[in-house]
């Protein structure tokens, strides 16, 4: 079978198309808050937030759920909003408050799944694939699938209705306080949506590789573009693109999901690097 | 009734003080310097007038249509500043959203705004050009801009001429300068430069060793005294 007949063969698979639709989503939803999380120096947050999708993932796993992602969500959302408020009032210090918490759940995490470990005799395989991504993006339930949808609609509606004030607290937190705009209410919702996207991104590269997908499109965007708009866009784009090689190839080529997407972001973070430094010079 | 009144304001973050007794006022139209050494509480107590943080003790009143949410502020440039990709247009058109409440998108009048303050600063041209690719006196232009967006009547300065060259360093304050006489904009300005200060202020409020709080011609007449009796 030549490519194109094996592609069609894939694409005839509904479950090939859920992926598809799912990987798509999530990459379009990690790359929007990426330009904010970089800037604000927020990147190390989302890494903590990773590990705590994972602790409870663990938890979830523990009590036998058969649809994990709320209670999941609940926790990183709950830890985020914690995470947030410890940055502001420094008893300790913001991060090391996120390595505390972020090491703590994964030690947690991996503690549960082997004492109450039920029989499944592939327990290291189990928490490869939670920590790493799996082919789980290929046996997605009906109701992941919308849960998906549905979560990555609510996080573009919010970022397109707050565009404007997530730039303005990215950019200048401080004016944007004193000039009567409620920044400590868009730091929180910030932090609330970043929890949103790691949680359904853990689908598609697992806890480990989600900060990657985060950060890579918005670095490789600001590489080349000088507005906060065509680096948003750049961003989404090249996350969304990177995302469809990288599926495309691991059903082709049989590698695993979410790292053969970073690699992909990786290779194009340093084009776009090459393409900064070339347009640098000649200017 | 002045815009701003300050009563035995005291200062500090914590259990530790840096200030007390501190009061003044500012009037409409006035041009106001806050000189005074290093660490001595300059950059604290203006976050305080800005409401950024609250003061230890006596009180801070508004009066005059301005409160603490309509003071325009050109604050010290960060590090996240100097990598952010944002044109000028953006960065000028977010000093708008204060008055635009939960509105989601811009309209034609914060749009005419920002026209207005981009022309007003002379960096209309620059308009599309990436921020970080300024030079340091533009910059300070672009943030000017976007203070003017917040508001018409007062503009707190946080060391506006720190790291320009001399010519720049000329240029920011006539532009200051017009604005407060052209444009009737209340000026509070930190400074650490204290000849230039007392050349433009009308005003000047030293804050460290000693409290002093008074017009230009009064601070002068002290500093007389002071070199008379030594």
């Amino acid at each position: 079978m030549d490519l194109f007949t094996t592609l069609s063969f894939y694409m005839s698979k509904p479950f090939v198309v859920n992926a598809l639709i799912v990987g798509v989503l999530i990459a379009l939803c990690s790359s929007l808050l990426g330009v904010t999380l970089v800037l604000k120096r927020y990147s190390f947050i989302g890494d903590g937030l990773s590990h705590v999708a994972f602790g409870a993932m663990a938890i979830a796993a523990v009590l036998g759920l058969t649809n994990n992602m709320p209670l999941v969500l609940t926790i990183t959302v709950v830890c985020a909003v914690l995470l947030l408020r410890m940055g502001k009032n420094a008893k300790i210090k913001g991060d090391a408050a996120v390595a505390m918490i972020s090491v703590g759940a994964l030690a947690i995490g991996y503690l549960l799944m082997n004492i109450f470990n039920t029989g499944s005799s592939n327990l290291s395989g189990d928490v490869c694939s939670t920590l790493f991504g799996s082919t789980s993006i290929l046996t997605l339930s009906t109701f992941d699938v919308w849960m998906c949808v549905i979560l990555s609609v609510i996080v573009v509606v919010f970022f397109v209705l707050f565009y404007n004030r997530i730039f303005s607290v990215t950019f200048d937190e401080n004016f944007a306080r004193a000039t009567g705009q409620r920044a400590g209410l868009y730091n929180l919702l910030i932090a609330i949506v970043i929890a949103v996207i790691i949680v359904i991104s853990m689908q598609l590269v697992g806890s480990l590789l989600i900060s990657a997908l985060v950060i890579f499109p918005a670095l490789s965007a600001m590489r080349v573009f000088k507005s906060f708009k065509s680096v948003t866009i750049c961003a989404a784009i090249v996350s969304v693109v990177c995302a469809l090689i990288g599926l495309f190839t691991s059903i082709l080529a049989g590698t695993p999901v979410g790292s053969t997407i970073v690699a992909a972001d990786i290779v194009v973070f340093f084009l776009f690097y090459i393409i900064g430094a070339v347009t640098k010079r000649n200017a | 009734m002045p815009q701003i009144k300050c009563t035995d304001l005291s200062l500090g973050y914590g259990s530790q003080q840096i200030l007390s007794d501190l009061s003044f006022e500012v009037n409409a139209g006035e041009y106001l310097c806050i000189v005074g050494e290093n660490g001595s509480g300059k950059t604290t107590l203006m976050k305080t007038l800005l409401g950024l943080q609250k003061p230890l003790g006596g009180s801070i009143e508004f009066g005059d249509g301005v409160t603490s949410r309509t003071i325009g502020y050109l604050p010290q440039q960060t590090d996240v500043q100097r990598d952010f990709p944002a044109s000028v247009q953006e960065i000028v058109l977010s000093g708008c959203l204060g008055r635009d409440g939960f509105r989601p998108f811009y309209n034609k009048d914060d749009k005419a705004l920002a026209q207005n303050a981009m022309e007003r600063m002379n960096i209309v041209d620059l308009s599309r050009r990436c921020y970080r690719e300024l030079s340091g006196g533009q910059q300070q232009r672009v943030l000017l801009a976007r203070a003017l967006c917040a508001t018409e009547k007062i503009l707190l300065l946080d060391e506006p001429v720190a790291g320009l060259d001399p010519k720049v360093t000329l240029e920011m304050y006539e532009l200051i300068e017009s604005l407060n006489k052209n444009d009737r904009v209340t000026i509070i300005m930190i400074s650490h430069d204290i000849d230039k200060a007392l050349r433009y202020a009308t005003h000047i409020l030293h804050i460290g060793n000693e409290l002093f709080f008074g017009t230009r011609e009064e601070y002068l007449t002290q500093r007389e005294k002071g070199k008379g009796d030594a």
